[in-house]
């Protein structure tokens, strides 16, 4: 295998870590401002600051690693919809407080997990960033696991809304654990995973959580793809994208 | 000859970075908060290598500008700034010194059970969790039940 092959697959690999922190991220980040509670407003808040600054390490040595003098910045605000490369989990709107919450726990569950594996990678660029974000993550999943038991069970209200958020984001959790050609060459390189390796983890965890928040996983087989191969987004990345990058779009290369 | 004998000691830059306050809890130093990891003269250049604290913490550019301001204050023309991640920073790093600073300040200092020994203000130890996030990242919200008062607690990373 050629380098320049390698770098390819190798820049998808830290593009999909990166697109991922950075829409949920963003998604998270609407939140400011309107949460029910001040302090979930806080925590909400938090967590996006840290999504996107664990963005600046990933996308920052995509940059580096593909080699044409793009910034994390760059590739943050510059690329369309086309060119993202995050888990269609992580676009899904806010919806009501409960389904943000949902969707944090689905996806900080996965994330963990994957983190923990990256740990030893054989590069020892991703491991740094791992062993850092790792931390971070493991607050994110402890407050998302404890509002999803809270919420699930607690009232009628609450229980049937987070049944609503998990009947509609269970479709997407499938795509995390497919692998294209792309895992293929992280995993013969030992720079990454097997995606479909976490999957049983990931199931030990989430129905363990799940059951303790008297919900049901929804029996279907059907699942979403198409946002880690950059296949098909759903309609709301662009959306979210001309909220996110207009400035840099209106303004190239404004900085403050 | 002359020239080197100008050069600053390396314990001389320490004890300057210990005088260069937490943008965010000015009571501790950046040498308290343990994100200073080592200063090293290579001929004329002097790097300074700094683990930041948490990913997205707003403070980690201002803490470089303050590095920078207060080097060149004391005459470093010639500095390197470096980052560095791994070994990750964690609060086990915090200096005995920054402890102590802390609880004088309010914020309840990291503890290995992973909440308050007790209420920074009344030293009670009957203290509940409001949310294990706060006003920074860094820090955890609690409320001590004796004197009714909120605080900060600096979590555990
Ligand atoms: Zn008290």
């Amino acid at each position: 295998m050629s380098a320049a092959t390698s770098n390819e697959a190798f820049t998808q690999f830290l593009l999909r870590m990166g697109d991922n922190t950075l829409i949920l991220g963003h998604r998270v980040s609407e939140w400011c401002g309107h949460s029910p509670v001040l302090e979930e407003d806080i925590a909400l808040a938090n967590t996006a600051l840290d999504l996107i600054g664990q963005t600046q390490m990933w996308l920052g040595l995509a940059g580096e690693i593909e080699g044409k003098g793009q910034t994390a910045d760059n590739l943050a605000f510059l690329r369309d919809v086309w060119d993202f490369r995050n888990l269609l989990l992580v676009e899904m709107p806010n919806g009501d407080f409960g389904q943000t919450l949902m969707r944090q726990f689905l996806f900080d569950a996965w994330h963990s997990i994957q983190l923990g594996r990256l740990m030893s990678s054989s590069d020892e660029r991703v491991a740094a960033i791992a062993e850092k974000t790792s931390k971070e993550v493991a607050y994110h999943l402890e407050r998302s696991a404890d509002t999803v038991v809270g919420l699930g069970d607690g009232t009628e209200e609450s229980h049937a809304r987070m049944q609503d958020a998990l009947d509609y984001l269970w479709p997407y959790v499938g795509e995390m654990f497919q692998s294209d050609a792309v895992d293929a060459e992280m995993v013969a390189k030992g720079i990454a995973p097997d995606p479909a390796s976490l999957r049983e983890e990931y199931d030990a965890l989430v129905g363990r959580i799940l059951a303790t928040a008297t919900l049901t996983i929804p029996d279907t087989a059907f699942g979403h793809k198409g946002g880690r191969t950059g296949a098909m987004h759903t309609e709301h990345l662009g959306h979210l994208l001309t909220q996110m990058q207009w400035l840099q779009r209106a303004y190239p290369g404004s900085e403050w | 000859m002359s020239q080197a004998l100008k050069k600053p000691s390396v314990d001389q830059v320490w004890e300057w970075l210990d005088a260069v306050p937490d943008p965010e809890i000015p009571v501790i130093s950046l040498v308290d908060l343990g994100i200073i990891r080592d200063v090293a003269w290579a001929d004329e250049t002097l790097t300074v290598t700094v683990t930041p604290t948490y990913s997205g913490c707003p403070a980690t550019s201002v803490i470089a500008m303050d590095i920078e301001t207060a080097l060149h204050d004391h005459g470093i023309k010639d500095l390197k700034l470096k980052t560095q991640i791994s070994p990750a920073w964690t609060t086990d790093w915090l200096s005995q010194k920054g402890r102590a600073k802390l609880e004088d300040y309010g914020i309840a200092p990291p503890q290995p059970a992973g909440g308050p020994q007790h209420c920074p203000r009344c030293k009670s130890e009957n203290v509940t969790r409001v949310s294990q996030f706060g006003s920074t990242p860094c820090k955890a919200h609690w409320r001590c039940q004796d004197c009714l008062e909120p605080f900060d607690y600096f979590k555990c990373i």
